[in-house]
């Protein structure tokens, strides 16, 4: 693991996401790959951030390997979920 | 003689086909869904450790769920067994009380068309019951070590956090429980889907590598089918956006042994290693989704010998099971907090007070040793005993399947 501090961590060399390793606050400071980035949102513990500015179309990568496609443009510090990233095998199940 | 991990002697009861379990219950099975209410009536006078209901609710005949149900009934957790028959259901009771009688244990079976109807089944049961009970208390006590228990699991209610806490630790409690020679099994292999290169590379043999391949080939393209993954909304709301990423994280409770085998329900394995156990119906979709719930996975698991089950949950499940116990891993420190009665080790730990993985998974296998010497898990404790067995088709596996 590497760039870890108190409230998230990467888990793979590489990954294009971080996850919160507590609950944090819209607009709370978060120190992410050497930079100090505001949340824009509530963000729950396990959840990830972009750890860099991911381009629509590439993939997400975390434990090292692909999880997901971006479906939009995501910067740097965003909150990474459904709501951006898609599955490459089979789409995932929400309630409305 | 080995002690177990805590110094408290595992006291195992010897059944006659030379298996040793940790508890000593008495089964009662019902053959058809319509047996179901006189087969709890009868269960609902006894103590809930000792005396525990299963059964398979279909009236139609289905070779996996005898397969499965011959199993359990027959599992070195089960001292006896009671059978609880409608009368015209198409389940062969003569079969399987052949089969449980064959192994050394008592059985009876209940016919409630013979017996005269509802209460007069109960009370015959519950005489029966008595009887068999009494029967089972005297089995031989016989000393068990850590490695003789064969262990399954499976994640249920996952999140974010199960795949860097509890699913971690667990594969780390797995590698050193398969250096102990004991017989370990992972499952859900529709939580396996794009894993299947990495899994080729642990298989003991090129052979059963293909085998392993396969067997996820086949669930995504099942999975795909039944247009539905096997990840619920909670999932999402956990963190997890995909069944990739849900995947990555289920994966990592079989750590990082070889594979020695691939499995299907009903299926023992014969030496110590770890195994998976393939859950996915074979051929075209019959029967709707493989596994309909947890309890489904857990009865498979047991159905392959398992003595103990970990469960690992982030979102926070509840059950448990009859026949074998299930230890409760919370991967997340917020769920312990609210749910800490229902869970038995909090792997949550790793995220807010920074404990090790390694110090987890001896917390994990100390709890197995704890379990199999007979103190009750959360679960035992609060009376959970679910149990889940629907319609499958399987074919046998072949010689690839099992290289040792």
């Amino acid at each position: 693991m590497m760039d870890n501090n108190r409230q998230t961590m990467m888990l793979n060399i590489g990954d294009n996401v971080v996850t919160c390793t507590q609950t944090l606050s819209q607009g709370e400071e978060v120190m992410i790959n050497g930079t100090m980035v505001g949340l824009k949102s509530n963000v729950w513990l396990g959840h990830k951030l972009a750890a860099r500015a991911i381009a629509k179309g590439e993939l997400i990568i975390k434990y090292g390997v692909p999880i997901g496609t971006a479906t939009e443009n995501i910067a740097l510090g965003d909150h990474v979920h459904t709501h951006n990233i898609t599955s490459n095998y089979i789409p995932t199940f929400l309630h409305d | 003689m080995m002690n177990n991990p805590t110094g408290n002697l595992i006291n195992g009861y010897l059944r006659n086909d030379g298996r040793k379990g940790i508890r000593n219950v008495l089964l009662i099975a019902y053959l058809v869904e319509c047996a179901h209410f006189v087969a709890d009536e009868i269960a609902a006078g006894f103590d809930k450790q000792s005396v525990q209901v299963i059964g398979f609710g279909g009236c139609y005949p289905n070779e996996h769920a005898n397969r499965v149900m011959k199993s359990l009934c027959t599992h070195p957790n089960v001292g006896g067994v009671l059978l609880l028959s409608l009368g015209c259901e198409s389940f062969n009771r003569n079969k399987l009380q052949q089969y449980i009688e064959n192994s050394g244990r008592p059985v009876s079976t209940i016919v409630i068309q013979e017996s005269g109807g509802t209460k007069k089944s109960i009370a015959e049961g519950k005489e029966r019951a008595s009887t068999i009970l009494n029967q089972i208390q005297f089995v031989r006590r016989v000393p068990m070590s850590i490695s003789e228990i064969v262990v399954g699991t499976i994640c249920g209610g996952s999140d974010a956090t199960s795949g860097i806490t509890a699913n971690p630790a667990v594969g780390l409690a797995f590698d050193k429980l398969v250096e102990t020679g004991a017989t370990v099994m992972f499952e859900e292999t529709g939580e396996m889907i794009g894993l299947e290169n990495h899994m080729i590379q642990r298989a003991l043999t090129p052979e059963l590598g293909i085998e392993l391949k396969n067997a996820i080939i086949k669930a995504a393209r099942y999975y795909t089918k039944m247009g539905h993954g096997s990840f619920a909304p909670g999932n999402a709301d956990g963190g997890l956006s995909t069944i990739e990423e849900k995947s990555m994280g289920a994966y990592s409770k079989s750590g990082q042994s070889p594979i020695s085998g691939l499995i299907k329900p009903g299926d023992l394995p014969g030496k110590g290693g770890l195994y998976l156990l393939d859950v996915v119906p074979d051929g075209e979709p019959r029967f709707g989704f493989p596994n309909i719930n947890d309890s489904a996975e857990i009865a498979e698991l047991m159905a392959c010998g398992c003595h103990v089950i970990l469960f690992t949950t982030g979102r926070g499940s509840v059950v448990g099971s009859a026949i074998s116990p299930v230890i409760k891993i919370c991967a997340n420190p917020e769920t312990y907090k609210r749910m800490e009665d229902d869970m038995d080790i909090n792997a949550g730990k790793i995220l807010s007070e920074g404990i090790t993985l390694d110090e987890i998974a001896d917390e994990i296998i100390k709890k197995i040793g704890d379990t199999a010497s007979g103190t009750p898990t959360c679960s035992e404790a609060l009376g959970h005993r679910e149990f889940v067995l629907t319609y499958k088709s399987f074919e046998p596996i072949g010689p690839a399947c099992l290289p040792v």
